[in-house]
């Protein structure tokens, strides 16, 4: 039984697609802690109308969901308070990655599954690679569509544990075509869009990476926390990295679209890296309010989307950007600063674009330029 | 498209070399192997689950070979199986391959893939055995540990204390039609088996978290491996259809080292960077022929530096250097360029840009971290 003030231990089945298998693993697990007599409930649960996972839901104690109107249709969502008040030692919670509909007490479910780990219950979970945020420019690339359900990196990270549930792309596919994951009619539609070999193929590859890399980055906290009294240290509700490494990236945030990718990329290098982050826009007017609607509501978006991956963002006043950007830089000892890629040549006698200048400011430190993404032809 | 984007693109022959495997292939059986990070994470279980499962849906499934010893949950599964029964040379249990030839199934379940056949027998290695049963049409089911796949066995032995002498080439695996991890948390490996890495008989709290960690550092290597397989049949895919990769699914750094700066700082970047997101390292140079000796020096440092890196090592020839490095990353599906920053610089690139300029233009799809020289 969980003791009071505990946080409840997490643990992620990760897929790379629908039909691996996943919910019927966790099932799985749920059914053989029941058998240890550990105190398990369902949380939420997705069947998809498949034979034999509604099976392993046998003499297991469902949690009834909460029905919430919305625009004239209603939506049965988890009930999070119910939980709460049931409390049991183990909550098994389908589709981490689901976002709950309008009106809800929270956003996000990986929201409500932290209510639940705050107060001690321990969560089974599962979601897809797909949803990874730092993941979603390559996943658009693999398979031409923009996922829009994701979940930050440092919430994954936050698991005590992430297990790949693998199955070959072609043994999916054969699935599929038995009508085991869909309904005969979308299952002819899946196999169009998400469901080609190559995409499948590159998914999977992908998700047992991520998987080795959560294993690597649990490997190195462990051993940060022999050392000291815990290489995390608690800032609110999210774990901070103590024991960095000597890089330090800083992103340079701008209006243009492509921040966005340019951000997860960043994201993504720190987290390799285990760097410090930041992200930082240059403004020649005194504060953003002095922008544009339309510039200051961008650079807004990318910020917050910047902090929601939890990179520390900054907004920094100068007239001359590269001077203003290599100078904060230097003082927060950045040693390699991401940059877009310049749209215009720039010509060395008039100055140059703002890659050239910043190379040339920035002479100790690295500076990247990030290509932008497209989709293969 | 343009020229310099069809690297990927597969030449006359390729695509010849790609019709003829395919063929053969129709002729052979496929090979499934499920794929374990150390004894206990039930990869027979899996096995004998996914042979069960086939002989539900009709196809004509025969165990042909097992472990010496098989735990009472594997061998309740066992129970329900046809068999093939092992036969005795030298006193030593084989698999018996001129039986299951002349049986014949549709699927044949091999366990303990890496074992050595005594002296006497068709084949050394009962992968081999495999091999014959694929190349007559019989499919076959099999599965192994990541601590006998030959190029891994060193490795693994650090971590474990213990170095196997029973091995499959992992190319072995690279030629299956499928792979399947069977990844499961460290604990659980723990509860079920009394065998895997390092315990010293004690069972204090410190010699089970060392353990503890060495499965750890075993199941991130076995899930890479997995990768690298998935890699290879992907690019295989990919290739044979013609299709162009522009993206990738794990990074690939290219450090492009000229005769004019000492590279080691960019390499050992570059090999660091390779390692932390468990990518590739390539590293070239662009051939120039009036070099000065201390030029020809520096630049031979650099390429004994990369080689002793472990990085794939290029020497390019072309008009234009941005054009030849270009071209060679994309045919290899580089993600990362490295280049210094100190590029030649004439009184023309003064006024019109140089290497540099031209490479971040040329670069869609790469990016290009330009290091301190």
């Amino acid at each position: 039984m969980p003791e009071q003030g505990r946080r409840g231990r997490l643990k992620l089945l990760l897929g790379y697609a629908a039909g691996v298998g996943k919910t019927y693993k966790m099932l799985e697990e749920a059914q053989k802690l029941r058998q240890q007599g550990v105190d398990v409930v369902i949380g939420y649960f997705e069947p998809h109308s498949r034979k034999d996972t509604m099976s392993k839901t046998e003499s297991l104690e469902m949690i009834p969901r909460r029905k919430l109107q919305y625009r004239g249709s209603v939506f049965e969502e988890m009930d999070a308070e119910a939980i709460l008040r049931r409390h049991p030692a183990v909550c098994v919670v389908d589709e981490y990655a689901h976002t709950n509909v309008p009106g809800s007490e929270r956003p996000k479910r990986w929201q409500d599954v932290e209510v639940l780990l705050e107060n001690g219950i321990n969560v089974l979970t599962n979601m897809n690679v797909q949803h990874i945020e730092s993941l979603n420019d390559q996943i658009w690339q693999f398979t031409g569509v923009r996922v829009r359900e994701t979940v930050p990196d440092w919430v994954i990270k936050q698991a005590d544990e992430v297990v790949m549930v693998d199955l070959p792309p072609q043994a999916l596919l054969n699935r599929l075509k038995r009508g085991v994951v869909y309904p005969p009619d979308k299952a002819r539609q899946a196999l169009d869009n998400f469901f080609k070999e190559p995409a499948l193929v590159a998914l999977r590859e992908l998700a047992l990476r991520q998987t080795a890399h959560e294993i690597d980055f649990r490997q190195e906290t462990q051993q940060g926390e022999r050392g000291s009294s815990g290489a995390f240290e608690r800032q609110g509700e999210t774990p901070v990295r103590v024991a960095e490494s000597a890089d330090r990236i800083l992103i340079h945030v701008t209006a243009d679209p492509s921040t966005a990718a340019l951000i997860r990329r960043g994201r993504r290098v720190a987290d390799f890296l285990n760097a410090a982050c930041f992200a930082v826009c240059v403004l020649a007017e005194a504060s953003l309010q002095d922008l544009s609607g339309r510039e200051r509501e961008a650079l807004e978006k990318h910020l917050n989307f910047a902090r929601n991956l939890q990179i520390e963002t900054r907004v920094l006043q100068g007239d001359d950007m590269a001077k203003t950007l290599v100078d904060f830089a230097r003082r927060q000892q950045v040693t390699q600063i991401l940059l877009l890629r310049p749209k215009t040549r720039g010509w060395p006698l008039f100055g140059g674009n703002l890659v050239q200048q910043v190379a040339r400011l920035a002479q100790e430190m690295q500076v990247t330029i990030v290509a932008e993404r497209r989709r293969a032809s | 498209m343009p020229s310099e984007l069809a690297g990927r693109r597969p030449d006359a022959e390729q695509l010849l070399r790609q019709v003829e495997a395919e063929e053969q292939l129709q002729h052979r059986g496929r090979l499934k192997v499920f794929l374990g990070y150390a004894s206990g994470v039930g990869k027979s279980v899996h096995m004998l689950d996914e042979a069960r499962r086939r002989k539900e849906r009709g196809e004509d499934v025969i165990v042909g070979a097992t472990q010496s010893k098989v735990s009472p949950e594997v061998d309740a599964l066992l129970q329900n199986m046809e068999a093939v029964p092992l036969k005795t040379v030298n006193g030593v249990p084989v698999m018996d391959v001129e039986a299951l030839l002349r049986r014949h199934p549709q699927v044949c379940v091999v366990d303990g893939l890496a074992y050595d056949n005594p002296p006497g027998s068709r084949h050394g290695k009962r992968w081999q055995d495999v091999e014959e049963l694929l190349s007559h049409e019989i499919s076959v089911i099999a599965s192994v540990n990541l601590q006998h796949i030959e190029e891994y066995r060193e490795q693994v032995g650090a971590i474990t204390g213990k170095r196997v002498t029973e091995t499959v080439p992992k190319d072995f695996l690279k030629f299956a039609e499928e792979i399947e991890m069977v990844d499961a948390p460290p604990e659980m490996a723990l509860e079920r088996t009394s065998d895997a890495p390092p315990h010293d008989g004690n069972t204090s709290a410190g010699s089970t978290l060392a353990r503890q960690q060495g499965l750890s550092q075993l199941r991130e290597m076995a899930l890479l491996l997995a990768a690298d397989v998935v890699d290879y049949q992907l690019e295989n895919y990919l290739r044979g259809h013609g299709i162009e990769q522009l993206w990738g699914t794990h990074e690939r750094i290219l450090v492009w080292v000229t005769p004019h700066a000492d590279g080691a700082p960019m390499i050992a970047s570059g090999q660091r960077n390779a390692d932390r997101f468990q990518g590739e390292l390539f590293v070239a140079s662009v051939a120039e022929s009036d070099l000065t000796s201390a030029q020809q020096q520096t630049l031979n440092a650099n390429l004994a530096h990369a080689k002793r890196a472990g990085a794939h090592v290029e020497l390019l020839d072309g008009e234009s250097r941005v054009h030849a490095v270009m071209h060679f990353a994309k045919s290899r599906g580089i993600t990362q360029i490295f280049v210094g920053r100190a590029m030649r610089k004439s009184h023309w690139e003064r006024i019109l840009g140089n290497d540099l300029d031209r490479l971040i233009q040329a670069a869609e799809g790469i990016d290009i971290r330009i290091f301190p020289q």
